[in-house]
């Protein structure tokens, strides 16, 4: 596993993309930093970018990478090399090169705009480590969906349709039960729904550094407890994990099960 | 000529006749009196009486003539928690120096470390009272002055803790340099007039900061309020003068950094809110001029409740703020006007440093929030965002004549000072 994970890293490292995807991140850092010259501002922006590009640069990368390297996947088959090995392999190779060009594109601006002198490293971390989450959970659901479906459309459909499921119509529906059912209460609610979707989830992470005084208005003890304490911060990290782990799961066994 | 001479020589017997009378009585362990107590007692109307560093047990201590009490190098007056420790029945009386600590707490009667009661020209300072129920409780007193006390408490819950400073019935007071910590209320004032509030520090106490209620015509400026339940309350009074305070990290379901409950003719002005979970909540408020004040990272600037009339928000600054304004009701007559919004994204083609495009502060999402308070965690999605921008576009739930017709473009800087 590791040979075919070393192999689909580097051969990503050497490819147009990564250096499109890294210089992205480079730029938008630089530009965030050095032509606004408001802090705050420029992680909010940061924010957005991470809990809405990231995902849905996972995900068309993700099966983008799937179907194009289909070919050597057969050949690969075709050697005494275990299966699960070949797909989680290529699956880490792919999420891992996505990780590293999204830290040190957003990392290096901030490196040299002095951050280790700033007291705002903590949260910086905080939105390098949840883009990072975030390219690991999308990448293993386009992989799954990519080995779920043969059709390349097909496929890319419904990549981009959980995308969108993902970061705008399940709050939608969310916010519409919401107001729906106001009349009961929701505290227990509302948090399980936002931990069952990795980009709110990340976005609560992120929330709980940059508006904590607003989070702090609602009365309720649920969310008094989750968002007051650090119950909040560790409970989102490991559903993060969970989100990893179990798509995963999913590819291993699927990709066990499947006829080529 | 002759009459100035006349003058020259009455001022000089009033001046000798003073120095006759006032004798000056010492203080301490070892001397001819031990007590405060038995001082005052042998002390006449315009004495000095001079206490020594030490511990003096005792409580009760009744100044019923116009004396001036100085403790030299900081004596305690220890009152073992039996009450009432100094209280001050006479005017012209000072009180300068001491630490007095142990009051005793009680559920029926308000002790307090020092209490004036009727006084005038009394003049409080420099006490550091500890371990206390009320700290200096002023009632149908005047022209008296507070100054530079330290008052720290260990009130836990608004029902057995009491005030730092206490004014009731009274005016013209002065209360500057304080710094009073961990009470109920930092500085309470009830029907108490013309009181000049000046560069107090008022930090982590349960309830309020500093809390007005039917007070008129009085002015708080310099003041800093930290982690309080609430910054400052301001509740039926008229004609209250706020400017250069510091409203910080209020936080909590409950909190404020100004809370302004049916009151008129107020002026806000070069203050800055920091942090706070909600900037300044208003309600029935009518005539308040809100002008060159920062917002900056507050979860809600303001929140406005309705019932207010011709409110002036000028010149302020809102910054990085969750929500910038709350709006429930009707806008009747209030203004918005040359506020510099940092979620403003208009241009400004002219470069007159005034956006070209109106802004509207209240967002489709505040109007959310007020309706369901549990969709405060879906902030910052991007559903929430088009939402708001498609409400921006065309308003329908949100008030369309709140609009701030000339944005600034650049933050304003203010006057700090």
């Amino acid at each position: 596993m590791l040979k075919i994970l070393k192999y689909s890293f580097y051969d990503l490292m050497r490819s147009r993309w990564s250096y499109v995807y890294f210089l992205f991140y480079l730029l938008l850092g630089v530009v965030l930093l050095f032509l606004n010259n408001d802090l705050s501002k420029a992680v909010i922006t940061l924010m957005n970018v991470i809990i809405i590009l990231v995902p849905l640069i996972g995900t068309i990368f993700g099966i983008m990478y799937h179907y194009d390297s289909r070919e050597f996947t057969e050949l690969l088959l075709a050697q005494p090399i275990k299966r699960s090995s070949i797909f989680l392999g290529q699956y880490f190779g792919v999420a891992t090169s996505l990780s590293m060009s999204l830290i040190i594109g957003l990392g290096l601006p901030f490196v040299f705009y002095g951050l280790f002198n700033s007291n705002a490293i903590w949260d910086f971390s905080l939105l390098l480590i949840t883009g990072a989450f975030l390219t690991f959970i999308f990448t293993a659901l386009a992989f799954m969906i990519g080995l779920l479906n043969e059709n390349k459309i097909k496929g890319f459909g419904y990549a981009i349709l959980l995308w969108l499921f993902m970061a705008v119509i399940y709050d939608g529906i969310f916010l519409m039960s919401i107001l729906y059912f106001s009349d009961y209460p929701l505290d227990n609610f509302s948090l399980i729904a936002i931990l069952t979707n990795p980009i709110d989830l990340s976005r609560v992470l992120i929330l709980l550094k940059l508006d904590i005084s607003a989070l702090l208005g609602y009365t309720g003890a649920v969310f008094q407890r989750f968002f007051g304490t650090n119950f909040g911060l560790i409970l989102s990290f490991k559903m993060l994990v969970l989100w990893v782990l179990i798509p995963t799961v999913l590819i291993w066994r699927i990709s066990k099960k499947k006829d080529f | 000529m002759k009459k100035l001479t006349y003058i020259f020589i009455l001022g000089f017997l009033i001046l000798s006749v003073q120095y006759s009378w006032a004798n000056t009585i010492t203080v301490c362990g070892s001397c001819e009196t031990k007590s405060i107590k038995a001082a005052i007692a042998i002390a006449e109307e315009g004495d000095t009486i001079l206490v020594k560093p030490g511990v003096y047990k005792e409580s009760g201590i009744k100044v019923d003539k116009g004396l001036t009490i100085i403790g030299e190098g900081l004596p305690t007056i220890d009152g073992q928690d039996k009450g009432e420790i100094v209280t001050i029945g006479a005017d012209n009386v000072t009180l300068d120096g001491f630490k007095i600590i142990n009051v005793g707490s009680s559920y029926t009667t308000d002790y307090a470390s020092v209490r004036v009661v009727t006084s005038k020209n009394f003049v409080i300072q420099n006490l550091v009272l500890e371990k206390l129920f009320f700290g200096i409780y002023v009632q149908r007193s005047q022209h008296g002055k507070i100054l530079n006390n330290k008052v720290t408490g260990e009130a836990v819950s608004e029902f057995n803790s009491g005030n730092a400073i206490h004014l009731w019935h009274s005016k013209n007071i002065e209360i500057t340099g304080n710094d009073v910590r961990h009470v109920r209320d930092g500085i309470y004032l009830e029907f108490s007039d013309f009181i000049i509030i000046r560069s107090n520090i008022s930090k982590y106490n349960v309830r309020y900061g500093l809390h007005f209620m039917f007070s008129n015509d009085d002015l708080y400026e310099y003041n800093t309020f930290e982690g309080n339940g609430a910054g400052v309350a301001v509740m039926f009074s008229k004609r209250i003068d706020m400017h250069h305070n510091q409203f910080r990290k209020n936080w909590g379901t409950a909190s404020y950094g100004l809370l302004l409950k049916e009151i008129s003719d107020a002026k806000i002005t070069n203050n800055v809110f920091f942090e706070n979970t909600v900037g300044i909540t208003s309600e029935v408020c009518n005539r308040i001029e809100y002008k060159n004040n920062d917002f900056i990272s507050n979860g809600w600037a303001m929140n406005m409740k309705g019932g207010s009339y011709a409110t002036k928000v000028i010149n302020n600054n809102f910054i990085h703020n969750s929500f910038d304004i709350s709006y429930l009701g009707r806008m009747n007559d209030n203004k918005f006007d040359g506020n510099y919004w940092s979620t403003y994204t208009g241009y400004d083609l002219d470069k007159n440093g005034i956006g070209d495009v109106p802004y509207r502060p209240v967002k489709l999402f505040s109007y959310i929030v007020n309706k369901a308070p549990e969709s405060i965690i879906l902030l910052r999605s991007l559903f929430i965002d088009i939402i708001d921008f498609s409400e921006k576009v065309s308003p329908v739930f949100t008030p369309d004549d709140l609009i701030d017709e000339n944005p600034k473009i650049k933050r304003i800087e203010h006057d700090r000072n």
